[in-house]
């Protein structure tokens, strides 16, 4: 069983709370979910959508044939007519987009009448939409109930029952009237499926999208102070930072900019507590200039690049990857970096736990990038490994100012990391500069200090931070004979690629998630596994191949070929199995 | 308790009769006679003349880029408000690169001080004009002239509404020093101008020309008539007023943040991965 439903229509009408709803729904069910969004930049109007993709397997892409299309307005059957697959159906009330279409795959759903006819509120249309997707579906209302009883309990139990009649009623009407659907779906099986979360509570998958992973991972982290200028596709972090503040004691700032967001971040990170910032490629613009502060100053901070397609303005609610070597190159002089690419919601949460650890081990700056794809794409998970987040606090506080004799923020170590102590928890005095400094943090200009210091900041540390960072991920056959790589948010649809071509062909996966400091091609195999394959193909969404661009900078690695879309849309499921197959074509 | 020598930093590298020398002199005197000690402050500056103040004198020291004073303060203060948070930037430091930190520090109202010392001229880059030079000085990147009109910090200070706005003068040490003491001791954002001569590179504002102009303002004026504060701010020719011009009783922003109003200050406060993992819960 394999399904997708996608819900089109124009931004405002609602169709994001019914992908959510039967998103949540079917993982509540104990189905394996993926969803994802395609958005355009206005908030009303225009033509979006959202799309589920429920089965019995674990899923982990988005395909582009559609099996259920709920259409809210005219334009999406006309986009989309075409991308049904077999069996397909859409669904529409004729009344509401002023058009009657005939033909064996359309389902005209009376929606509105039926919501004024079972609730007298013409405004749960959605909710019969949602009734007679599971009535098509063949699916029981059970569940829905429960989520509509959590949804609308606030709004009184009126409320709750007028939404559950009018999801009985849309899923009455195409039990009744949908003669086509031949859809079968199993009975659900939540109460074995998936973990138990944390603090108890019934068993279940999780529903997670890459932006909320991401806040997940900062808090589990201790982040205390989250600053942000809000920008398409990072908001969401902003969002639900500031929805933890009052009750985890985490101050969250809406900076003027993004020059004052990253100040404000490595602000609070020398007062003493664990900072994030987060943007997408523009707003990074304004902060390189604070990446070489934090460089200077060897302040630890987190920083969230979400990548949209630019230059400039570009496509502002679409997805690419195309920041990779900016980010890597950005801000002036030389110092160490850490960059994590998480390519699913479990290593964005992961990744970020790693990224703070790291960033306050080492005293440097840590990047996350992720892109409007990972971020807005919604995976059924069994759980996060909470225990995975590691949390030390590599400071100096009061207690352990008060046992030392004398104190130097930058003193020299074999480690090239100093000790770094909260400023004011102590009589010992906390000094750091921009210009180059001394020891105790007091600008000079002297030759032999700088070497010292250049010495100490990177050439030491970085060795010690490369050793960090785990080798790529490897997937698929052993000895294979074509090696898909991707970085990033690429891990689903490679993985699911290799998952179904793997049963007629010899292919695997190495997908990269810890790109920088690059992973030693001592430590692991994977230079050697690329050098068998008959067939080497980097996957990326860019025009210019960034990551085979950095694979062959840091080993002289040259890929066969290489997979770039740059459209502004994720890739399909499709579309990878064509092009790979192909590539098996002609290659093998 | 604290002595003079307990603030004997680097010897400043400032040039002979440079107006940051008298006004590190009067910052001593003040953190003398406010019993404050180098540990129980953190000065955040930034880049030109006045960015080199904190390693000539004794404090936790924060010296970051051109412009960003007030955005590092501002969140040192957020994190820890039990600290005292005092930045230190140049005109064309706060006023130009960083004038949208400015900006957003008057709406925010936090808890810090910030000295600004004006000399109305780019002295770190050799005599470029800055947002405060006089319409009409001429310097090598202004041939014809500055054609703007120059920032009055103090106006729009009080435009906004600013908790607490000073305007001293290098040359008058005694006032200096009770005005950085006041700014210090407002309970909010306070701002102290400070003029002052740039021996090498301003020889039109010189240190003759300020003390021609400056004067206190009378023991009448009443800082919380913001009318009155108005026209003295909008004052500055023959006569430029000095002193306490404006100041007004807006809560602070640590005052108003649930998260950190009435508790300890936030790097205080534990952190245990138990409390926050119950968040998980909300995606099941």
């Amino acid at each position: 069983m394999d399904y997708t439903i996608r819900i089109g229509g124009q931004a405002g009408q609602g169709l994001q709370t019914i992908g959510a709803v039967l998103a949540k729904l079917f993982t509540r069910a104990g189905f394996h979910v993926f969803t994802h969004q395609d958005y355009m930049s206005r908030i009303r109007g225009g033509h979006n959508y959202y799309q589920v993709r429920l089965s019995d397997r674990p899923v982990s892409s988005s395909r582009s044939l559609v099996d259920i299309l709920v259409s809210l307005d005219k334009t999406t059957v006309e986009e989309h007519r075409d991308e049904l697959n077999a069996g397909g159906m859409i669904v529409y009330d004729s009344e509401t987009i002023r058009q009657k279409y005939e033909g064996e795959n359309f389902l005209d759903v009376p929606s509105r009448q039926i919501a004024m006819d079972t609730a007298g509120n013409r405004l749960m249309e959605n909710t019969v939409a949602v009734g007679a997707v599971l009535g098509m579906l063949g699916m029981s209302l059970e569940i829905l109930e429960a989520l509509l009883n959590e949804v609308f309990a606030r709004k009184g139990h009126e409320v709750v029952e007028q939404n559950i009649a009018a999801a009985s009623a849309g899923a009455q009407f195409a039990r009744e009237n949908c003669s086509q659907c031949a859809f079968s779906v199993p009975e659900p099986r939540s109460a074995e499926a998936g973990a138990t979360p944390a603090g108890g509570g019934a068993p279940g998958r999780m529903l997670l999208d890459g932006t909320n992973a991401v806040g997940l991972g900062a808090l589990l982290s201790g982040c205390r102070f989250y600053t942000a200028y809000p920008m398409t596709p990072s908001t969401g972090i902003l969002n639900f930072m500031a929805a933890q503040s009052k009750k985890h004691s985490l101050v969250v700032e809406q900076a003027e900019d993004e020059i004052a967001a990253i100040n404000m971040a490595i602000g609070a990170s020398y007062a003493g507590v664990r900072s994030m910032t987060g943007t997408a490629g523009g707003g990074f613009a304004l902060m390189v200039e604070g990446v070489s502060l934090a460089g200077m100053t060897e302040t630890p901070v987190v920083i969230y690049v979400g990548q949209r397609p630019a230059p400039a303005t570009g496509l502002p609610t679409r997805t690419e990857q195309a920041d990779l070597l900016y980010v890597l190159h950005a801000a002036h002089g030389e110092f160490p970096k850490i960059i994590m690419a998480p390519g699913s919601p479990g290593q964005a949460f992961h990744l970020t736990g790693k990224a703070f650890d790291l960033a306050e081990k080492y005293q440097v700056p840590a990047f996350i990038i992720s892109d409007q794809y990972l971020a807005d794409s919604e995976w059924s998970l069994d759980g996060l490994d909470a225990e995975k987040i590691p949390y030390h606090d590599y400071r100096l506080r009061a207690g352990d100012l008060a046992k030392l004799d004398s104190y130097k923020r930058h003193a020299y170590t074999d480690s090239g990391v100093s000790p770094l102590a909260e400023p004011g928890a102590s009589r010992h005095l906390v000094v750091t500069d921009s210009d180059e400094h001394d020891e105790e943090g007091h600008l000079i200009e002297d030759a032999l200090t700088r070497r010292l210091m250049v010495e100490k900041r990177l050439l030491k540390k970085m060795p010690l931070i490369r050793e960090e960072i785990s080798p790529p991920l490897y997937y698929g056959a052993e000895n294979p004979e074509v090696v898909v790589v991707g970085w990033g948010s690429t891990y689903g649809v490679i993985k699911e690629a290799v998952d179904i071509m793997g049963d007629s062909s010899s292919i695997a996966m190495l997908h990269f998630s810890e790109i920088f400091p690059f992973p030693d091609p001592e430590k692991s195999d994977f230079l050697e596994v690329l050098g068998k394959a008959k067939s080497t193909v980097c996957v990326e969404n860019n025009a210019t191949s960034q990551f085979a661009q950095l694979v062959r900078a840091e080993t002289g690695f040259v890929f066969d070929r290489h997979l770039n879309k740059f459209d502004g849309r994720p890739f399909m499921l499709e579309e990878l199995l064509d092009y790979l197959g192909d590539a098996g074509r002609n290659d093998v | 308790m604290s002595e003079l020598e307990d603030f004997r930093g680097q010897n400043p590298a400032w040039c002979p009769g440079c107006g940051n020398l008298q006004i590190l002199r009067s910052f001593k005197m003040a953190m003398v006679e406010m019993g404050i000690e180098p540990h129980e402050l953190i000065i955040v500056s930034g880049i030109g003349q006045a960015g080199k103040f904190p390693h000539y004198t004794k404090c936790n020291t924060f010296n970051g880029l051109h412009g960003r004073t007030l955005p590092v303060s501002q969140a040192i203060r957020l994190v820890n408000h039990g600290m005292r948070v005092l930045a230190v930037a140049g005109d064309g430091d706060c006023y130009g690169e960083g004038g949208n930190h400015f900006l957003h520090a008057l709406r925010r109202n936090l808890n810090i001080t910030v000295f600004v010392h004006d000399n109305q001229v780019y002295g770190l880059t050799k005599g470029q004009a800055s947002p405060t030079t006089d319409e009409g000085m001429v310097t090598g990147t202004q041939p014809f002239g500055v054609l703007y009109e120059p920032l009055n910090p103090v106006a729009l200070a009080v435009s906004m509404d600013a908790g607490f706005v000073a305007r001293g003068f290098s040359g008058n040490q005694e006032q200096l020093k009770e005005l950085m003491r006041a700014a210090l001791e407002h309970r909010g954002f306070s701002l102290l101008d400070i003029l002052q001569p740039c021996v090498t590179y301003n020889k039109i504002n010189t240190f003759q020309w300020y003390k021609q102009r400056c004067n206190p303002v009378g023991v009448s004026h009443d800082p919380s008539d913001r009318e009155a504060a108005w026209r003295l701010a909008l004052e500055f020719g023959d006569r430029i007023p000095t002193g306490i011009i404006y100041r007004s009783d807006r809560p602070t922003l640590e005052e108003r943040l649930p998260e950190i109003a009435n508790q300890e200050p936030l790097v205080k406060q534990p952190f245990s991965q138990g409390d926050v993992i119950s968040e998980l819960e909300n995606f099941f």
